[in-house]
């Protein structure tokens, strides 16, 4: 299992949980990423303000990757400006993409996604695109330079579980980039079924942030996710469609 | 006048760092946009605000 690396844009990890840092204490981030075992962070952008002195990079342990989002962003045009001042921000070129034209179901805007990925992994940015599981659009994301697919399970912040998963396992299938399975994951169990189909790493945020206990649901999400891990490189075991397989031997009975 | 994260403040005629300085915001934590254009950290001292010039300060927070 050691050399079993998560790759992003030329970037090895060895987490493959990637933690959101909304909805929840500044306070609770550094034991979250701990017992997550996370080794990115999502974050925001937004208009800076001069009342709270705090600044979450304050919080945020040290070599961990952060991965700004585009949140806010209606069209290609503003993610792309907001990716560049998340850069100036001076924490490296990774972007999360995030498009929503909708507030009621947060739904990624695919075309837009795409035109905001081409600008973006052009400019130099590690692109990784939020987005509704469709495998044309997958595919240009693909051709569009993109470092990672992001496909959704169900809406943001539903806590549903893989809605949406006939869909992402078609991505996984033909998709040679990592597919990055990315809100609505709301169990643990959902975070191991994801990636027992091949998934290559889990985000979440909501499903800690409103967890009872949050950095123990990170250790249990980072238990869940690295045993669905080793199952898909183990590979799983056959269905029987019909009838039994004794798991006994057939000979020797204590009977006649 | 200067509008900076949507309000109006009469900071024209002032760098950007004596304005991001005096309002309080920590110069190491913000990007900053004026009329649409990054500017880069090394010009906040040579760069003076104008009358009508729309600034975006900006930093990062908890997110998804």
């Amino acid at each position: 299992m050691n050399h079993d690396k998560l790759i992003i844009g030329g970037h090895e990890f060895n987490s493959r949980f990637i933690l959101g840092s909304g909805k929840y204490s500044l306070n609770l981030i550094e034991a979250a990423v701990k017992d997550a075992g996370a080794e990115i962070i999502t974050l925001a952008v937004r208009r800076a303000n001069t009342k709270e002195q705090e600044n979450i990079l304050d919080y945020i342990p040290e070599g961990i990757t952060l991965l700004p989002n585009t949140s806010g962003a209606r069209n290609a045009e503003e993610a792309v400006r907001i990716a560049r001042l998340a850069r100036e921000l001076g924490c490296g070129n990774f972007v999360k993409i995030e498009i929503m034209r909708d507030s009621k179901y947060l739904l990624p805007d695919n075309q837009e996604t795409i035109k905001a990925t081409e600008i973006l992994a052009n400019d130099g940015f590690v692109v990784m695109p939020y987005m509704y599981p469709d495998l044309n659009v997958a595919r240009d994301l693909v051709n569009a330079g993109a470092a990672t697919i992001m496909p959704l399970a169900s809406p943001i912040g539903s806590n549903k579980g893989l809605a949406t998963k006939d869909f992402i396992q078609i991505l996984i299938d033909e998709i040679d980039l990592p597919i990055i399975v990315d809100a609505g994951i709301g169990k643990p169990s959902q975070a191991c079924k994801a990636m027992e189909m091949g998934a290559a790493a889990i985000m979440a945020n909501t499903a800690l942030a409103t967890a009872g206990n949050l950095p123990l649901m990170a250790s249990a999400f980072k238990n869940a996710i690295e045993a669905g891990r080793k199952a898909y490189l183990s590979g799983l075991g056959r269905v029987l469609t019909r009838g039994a397989s004794a798991s006994d031997p057939l000979t020797g009975f204590l009977r006649d | 006048m200067v509008k900076i994260n949507g309000e109006d403040f009469a900071a024209d005629g002032k760098s950007v760092k004596a304005f991001l300085l005096e309002a309080g915001f920590d110069t190491k934590r913000v990007a900053v946009e004026i009329n649409g254009d990054i500017l880069p950290k090394s010009q906040y001292e040579n760069t003076y605000l104008n009358d009508g010039d729309c600034v975006e300060v900006v930093s990062f927070v908890g997110g998804g």
